[in-house]
């Protein structure tokens, strides 16, 4: 089985940044050969045979399923570029401002020819430290954006005072508690913080512990939040799979994403999971170790999520 | 498969590219490969090799006297046996993703959402909704088909009518008239195939695969329409007026545990057809019975081409690897 080659979603709001970054990851010398599939040609700075453009053309699948969506034409352009192995070490995917990440992360999990040869490494999202409160009021864009991210490169972090960061880091977790943020000018981050995340690999789901609890929150968005339940009490394996499969199937268009670590009764292993929306990925990872404290967590970022209704679906799956 | 299989590994000449195979193609006695890293490589009677390309081949086809490659350098080139090249079509900062051959020298290709239909006497050009994941000529007249998605137009390029729009949610990746110009078949994302009757637009679903459809091949009569991508070769019923509809398909020469077939190509003058697999075995298969002869054993990577010279006296396969074969019988 030969490695698969990692894709990494590059998003962000218009204006915050993105080109920047994308043009700094390909022209830093990390000895790394990235293809790049963006949406408009002449915004990279530099000459890259392995520069592609896109169309951004979105399709439901056949399923019946409204948020099934993909993006058809990166399942066609990787499908290209992965008949020359061996040229690149990675893809960098670049999206519109105005892109909803999910079809793009989707694609990896719906096309089986990609997945097997290609897997999604993380979504990055580049956001202006000054602007974002106003777009997360008025762009669901950049909210979705947010929500979705595995990486926020929270860049122009020099024109805010600390007070504002603070503010917009607030805010920023309040959607999505855990993303790693990174505070950069410039998009002067390094780019192993960016690139080589898994973030998408079940063996890397370590910890989730959102780092504000809910009742934190001073600015609570009722459109886009995250909700973290947990429980020390063991859950039913059989209960919960068939809650959760159902809850993905019932309001999967309203989940954007889910992470969770579940400890079963009378397993000695942990269970670890992730979602996109109708999609689930869960395995078993490895022990409890003696020192750890068998806790179930599971985080939903979402819109419009019925905290009361989701917190008793999950007690219900106590053993 | 079973150790006791007829054999005739031992009469193929083996062949080694180091490169992914996107297509073969017969030129005469020899066959022309075309590969991921942009060449064409004449095996046979006839020995060339050349890069027409800069970058990768998306895709290939074959008229027996030339191979058309279509390249993500934005060119579609034209390559003869003796390695000559000519550049067909130019597309500016795009893909050349499709290439079809029809009657009378017609060549039809796709960059981006574009599909460009010319014969001696010029060029059409037709905006497809979304990029064509596949076109095709009919086998009569000058008329071509085009999957997209949610469905598959029907362009006449000589006419100035509007395409007429077979409808079918979900990406439809690759299109094929039957031999007697009375179905089209459509690939699916989906791992399904979608099929209409066009004197009527009845729908066909041909569902059940666990795993994409990429190679579908009508038999030479029409009786058949065989497809990869199941564990066994699944042959549908299209001999009768209502084509596969009502009608359980059959399942012929199944793959070693856990692997698929990849890729199909069907004898263009008897009942029988050649089978690739994702280990890398060939099979030649007689229709009638199922009866299986070995070509090339397992151990490689998934076949990605196969082709039958047009006499049906040679078969030529190559794999993802670059390994390939021709067999002279």
């Amino acid at each position: 089985m030969t490695e698969k080659i990692p894709v990494t979603v590059l998003t962000g709001y218009l204006g915050a940044g993105k080109t920047t970054l994308l043009n700094r990851i390909l022209t830093e010398t990390h000895g790394k050969k990235y293809a790049v599939i963006v949406n408009e040609f002449g915004e990279i700075g530099i000459d890259n045979d392995l520069v592609v453009g896109a169309d951004e053309e979105v399709f439901e699948m056949n399923n019946g399923c409204v948020c099934c969506t993909v993006r058809g034409d990166l399942i066609r352009i990787i499908d290209g570029l992965l008949k020359r192995k061996g040229k690149f070490d990675g893809i960098l995917v670049e999206t519109t401002g105005l892109a909803d990440p999910a079809p793009v992360a989707q694609t990896f999990f719906f096309d089986e020819s990609i997945g097997e040869k290609a897997t999604l490494d993380a979504v990055v999202t580049v956001a202006d430290a000054k602007w974002l409160k106003d777009r997360l009021k008025d762009a669901p864009e950049a909210k979705n954006q947010i929500a979705f991210a595995d990486v926020i490169v929270l860049n122009k972090s020099d024109l805010v005072s600390s007070d504002e960061m603070r503010d917009v880091e607030m805010r920023i977790r309040a959607i999505n508690p855990f993303a790693r943020i990174h505070k950069t000018t410039r998009c002067d981050v390094a780019i192993d913080s960016v690139l080589s995340q898994g973030a998408f690999d079940l063996e890397r789901i370590l910890a989730i512990e959102p780092q504000f609890l809910e009742e934190d929150h001073h600015h609570h968005d009722e459109q886009v939040q995250s909700i973290s339940l947990s429980t020390e009490k063991p859950i039913a394996a059989d209960t919960f799979f068939k809650w959760v499969q159902n809850l993905v199937a019932e309001e999967g268009g309203n989940i954007l994403r889910l992470k969770g670590i579940i400890a079963f009764k009378d397993d000695p292993q942990r269970y670890v999971m992730q979602g996109v929306h109708m999609v689930l990925d869960g395995n078993h990872q490895r022990d409890w170790r003696t020192d750890e404290k068998r806790e179930s967590r599971i985080v939903f970022i979402g819109r419009e999520l019925d905290r009361k209704r989701l917190n008793d679906g999950f007690l219900s799956c106590v053993a | 498969m079973s150790q006791e299989l007829p054999s005739l590994v031992k009469k193929v000449r083996p062949l080694d590219f180091g490169a992914h195979i996107v297509g073969a193609h017969f030129i005469g006695a020899s066959c022309a490969f075309a590969t991921g890293e942009g060449e064409v490589l004449i095996a046979g009677e006839h020995e060339a090799h050349v890069k027409p390309h800069a970058g990768t081949i998306l895709n290939a086809a074959g008229d027996g006297e030339r191979i058309f490659t279509a390249g993500d350098d934005g060119r579609l080139v034209a390559t003869d046996i003796e390695g000559e090249m000519e550049v067909i079509a130019e597309a500016r900062n795009k893909w050349i993703d499709q290439v079809a051959l029809g009657p009378d020298g017609a060549v039809a290709w796709s960059a981006g959402r574009s599909v460009f239909a010319g014969t001696k006497k010029g060029e059409r050009c037709w905006e497809a909704p979304s990029t064509p994941g596949g076109i095709a000529f009919a086998p009569k007249g000058f008329r071509l088909a085009i999957a997209h998605y949610n469905g598959a137009s029907l362009w006449f390029p000589s006419a100035d009518a509007r395409p007429e729009f077979l409808e079918w949610k979900g990406s439809h990746l690759g299109a094929r008239f039957s031999p007697d110009g009375r179905f089209l078949v459509t690939l699916m994302q989906e791992p399904a195939l979608h099929g209409w009757r066009l004197s009527d637009s009845q729908h066909m679903r041909m569902s059940g695969y666990p795993s994409r459809v990429r190679s579908i091949d009508f038999t030479h009569d029409g009786d058949w329409l065989a497809t990869s991508g199941a564990q066994e070769v699944v042959l549908w019923p299209f001999r009768t007026r209502d084509g596969p509809m009502g009608k359980p398909p059959r399942m012929i020469a199944p793959a070693a545990k856990e692997q698929k077939v990849t890729c199909v190509s069907c004898h263009p003058k008897q009942p029988a057809m050649a089978a690739g697999y994702s280990d890398g075995a060939v099979l030649l298969i007689r229709l009638e019975d199922g009866a299986e002869i070995l070509v090339s054993a397992a151990g490689g990577s998934p076949v990605s081409a196969l082709a039958w010279r047009g006499d049906g006296m040679a078969l030529a396969f190559g794999t993802e690897s670059g390994k390939a074969g021709l067999l002279a019988l």
